[in-house]
């Protein structure tokens, strides 16, 4: 039977899940009589009206591993992540060394969810593309890219860090984020036609990509594991990659032909 | 001859980089752009851009500034006598270069080598002016690695370190018989000396740094590369040499580069290219020295007469079947060292393995979440509910665990 339902701001509202977590697990409300909810989603249809968060009868503390792994885990698409994290804050409270063991069940599929997001935010960093486009202002450079979580404003410390001296737009289908070199403003969804649709270095780029390539040692599997089909769509450079795949053997051939002829010609 | 265009002089000195296996952009320290004039960050991790129909990672620039050499090293695209074309390019414009794509975020920075011209000494000015120009002029805070030339001044080698992450000195060929044929003009005397001048450099800097909070940034390592199949040496000579190098100059890694066939290749190299599975189980060997306690003794242990690993199974696992009697290893019982040698447990399955057997007697259930093949394992492990009996000493364990032989595709797609 649930009891308390609990609204956070966003999907990605750690803040909001940790305050309200921490006062229900100091009352040791039990998981199941708790509805997490973002925004103003339709309630559930058996939801029980908010109420107040119980008054902590006493302090709450957690290992030191916990909160970084929770603030990871959150920002997974999956809807039970918020329950999930509840129910490990309640097991972890009473036995803190349960973080350590990674044969438990639930430390397994929270540790998953979380290495999830790091990967989506390592992909996002890796294959975020700005295209430079002119403004009255001076060069801004606007990307766009889908996440597959939610980590767009836990990844923009990177992007603003990197690109502190540069005017940049980053735009997702849940949120676009603005910096102009001193502030970072947020604002809301965009689509692929609000993004720039060409950049000239692009071709360059993609000069470089062919060239690096060597057809002598063709290896899609490893290349798909690391850069799966999905990210294609918004690399300039994947364009190139089915005909680089198709010439490759024949060019290795003609290396080698080309070398075994000049080895049998006269004179060298 | 007409004037090339940024794009195809692109093509010619990245088509003539990429024999250079090294793509790693971590291992340096931390840092951003926040409080500077530039652009650029180190996050620790290293980042991969994109990754080629090759299989290997784009993280980094990787150029020459020309191909034209006055060396004539058989292996190499840019030898003196090869009719490859040449091109090359200004310091301004690898800086330009460098900076547009790193805005665009398509790379975590330069790796920037070279053909010699004139002489040694101008080729590393040149490559220095440039790492220069983006450190000083662009306040740039990505990554550089600069491949240095061995017989260049001290000083300037010095100088590449004070603006790299990453200097590298190519080792080339694993065995002094080796250079000498491939690489007539590169001698081993001088490659290691300079590779022994940069260690101290590396240190001398990490001191400074130590003592002096203000004291220059200096580079974090240097590595190296050796082709392997060009010449004769086994595996048992490349891992000897690599773990001398390991030892003498304090590299961060040793890459290894299988010879590919080049376009207008030197009539003393073989046609064909060595199997690209010797690479891998050479750097399978070079992991296990690295990050799995193994000695040089044990991993060339598993060696055949030849002195080559075998290719059929990977090296860790041809060790646990050459050593049978030190095995089934108890995993609720066996020090870390003894874990590691497990094959199929890497060192974050037995990190875990390690932390949950202080709060309970591991069962199999718990070795299969802590790892990925419990299958591979299985046979070398004692547990709470597994021993296996038979299975060490039965003379066909090799049949049942190594992988499969499978019939190689002739046109892989």
């Amino acid at each position: 039977m649930t009891r308390h339902l609990i609204r956070l701001d966003a999907a990605d509202d750690f803040d909001g899940w940790r305050s309200a977590a921490r006062a229900l697990a100091a009352a040791e409300v039990p998981a199941d009589q708790i509805l997490w909810q973002v925004g103003d989603q339709p309630a559930d249809l058996f939801a029980p009206a908010p109420r107040p968060l119980p008054t902590p009868t006493r302090a709450l503390t957690v290992p030191k591993g916990f909160l970084p792994l929770a603030r990871s885990a959150l920002l997974h698409r999956d809807p039970e992540r918020f329950a999930l994290l509840y129910a490990l804050l309640l097991r972890v409270a009473r036995q803190p060394g349960l973080l350590h063991d990674k044969t438990d069940p639930l430390c397994r599929r929270i540790d998953a969810l979380a290495q999830t997001v790091h990967r989506d935010m390592h992909k996002m960093h890796a294959f975020l593309r700005f295209r430079e486009m002119s403004t009255a202002t001076g060069p801004r450079y606007v990307a766009w890219f889908e996440p597959d979580h939610h980590i767009t404003r836990a990844n923009a410390g990177f992007f603003v860090g990197r690109f502190a001296t540069m005017h940049w737009s980053i735009l997702t289908p849940d949120t676009s984020l603005h910096w102009d070199t001193e502030t970072l403003r947020q604002g809301p969804g965009a689509s692929v036609q609000d993004a720039a649709p060409g950049d000239p270095l692009e071709e360059v780029w993609k000069a470089y990509y062919a060239a690096i390539f060597n057809p002598a040692r063709l290896n899609p599997k490893a290349m798909l594991s690391e850069m799966p089909k999905k990210y294609w769509k918004n690399l300039p450079e994947a364009a190139l990659i089915p005909d680089l795949i198709a010439g490759a053997r024949a060019r290795e051939i003609e290396m080698i032909d080309r070398s075994r002829n000049a080895a049998l010609a006269p004179g060298r | 001859m007409a004037q090339l265009d940024t794009s195809e002089k692109l093509t010619i000195l990245a088509d003539a980089a990429k024999y250079d296996a090294s793509c790693a952009s971590s291992g340096a320290k931390k840092r951003d752009s926040r409080t500077g004039t530039g652009i650029g960050s180190i996050t620790g991790g290293g980042i991969c851009h994109a990754y080629a129909p090759d299989g290997r990672c784009i993280s980094l620039l990787k150029i020459l500034l020309t191909n034209s050499c006055i060396f004539d090293c058989h292996y190499c695209i840019n030898r003196r006598s090869s009719n490859v074309r040449r091109a090359r390019f200004t310091a301004q414009e690898v800086v330009d270069l460098t900076l547009s794509f790193y805005r665009r975020n398509y790379i975590e920075g330069l790796f920037l080598s070279s053909g010699i011209i004139a002489s040694s000494n101008y080729t590393m000015e040149q490559i220095n002016e440039v790492a220069r120009c983006l450190r000083e002029d662009h306040d740039f805070r990505g990554y550089i690695h600069l491949k240095t030339i061995p017989d260049a001044d001290p000083a300037l080698i010095a100088q590449a370190g004070r603006y790299a992450d990453r200097i590298s000195i190519n080792v080339e060929l694993p065995t002094t018989q080796g250079l000498q044929i491939l690489a007539p003009e590169k001698s081993e005397t001088q490659i290691e000396g300079a590779m022994a001048n940069m260690a101290s450099v590396i240190e001398d800097g990490a001191d400074a740094r130590r003592r002096y909070k203000s004291a220059p940034a200096f580079a974090a390592g240097q590595s190296t590369q050796m082709i392997i199949g060009a010449d004769a040496a086994s595996d048992r000579d490349i891992v000897h040499r690599a773990s001398g190098l390991y030892t003498r100059h304090r590299l961060k890694r040793v890459y290894y580069s299988a010879f590919s066939p080049i376009p207008d290749a030197s009539a003393v190299l073989p046609l064909q290219r060595p199997p690209m599975l010797r690479e891998h189980r050479l750097y399978q060997s070079d992991w296990l020295i690295r990050c799995y306690d193994f000695s040089l003794a044990d991993v060339t242990s598993v060696t055949d007469p030849s002195g080559m690993l075998p290719l059929d199974i990977d090296p860790k696992l041809a060790y646990a079947l050459k050593f049978r009697d030190q095995f089934p290893v108890d995993v609720n019982r066996a020090p870390r060292e003894m874990l590691l040698r497990i094959p199929g447990l890497g060192p974050t399955a037995v990190k875990r393995l390690l932390a949950a057997r202080r709060y309970r007697s591991l069962r199999l259930s718990d070795v299969a979440r802590a790892t990925t093949s419990l299958k591979k394992l299985r046979p070398f492990i004692i547990c709470e509910d597994w021993r296996p009996v038979t299975l060490t000493d039965s003379a066909d364990l090799k049949a049942l665990i190594a992988p499969k032989p499978k019939q190689l595709e002739l046109f892989p797609a």
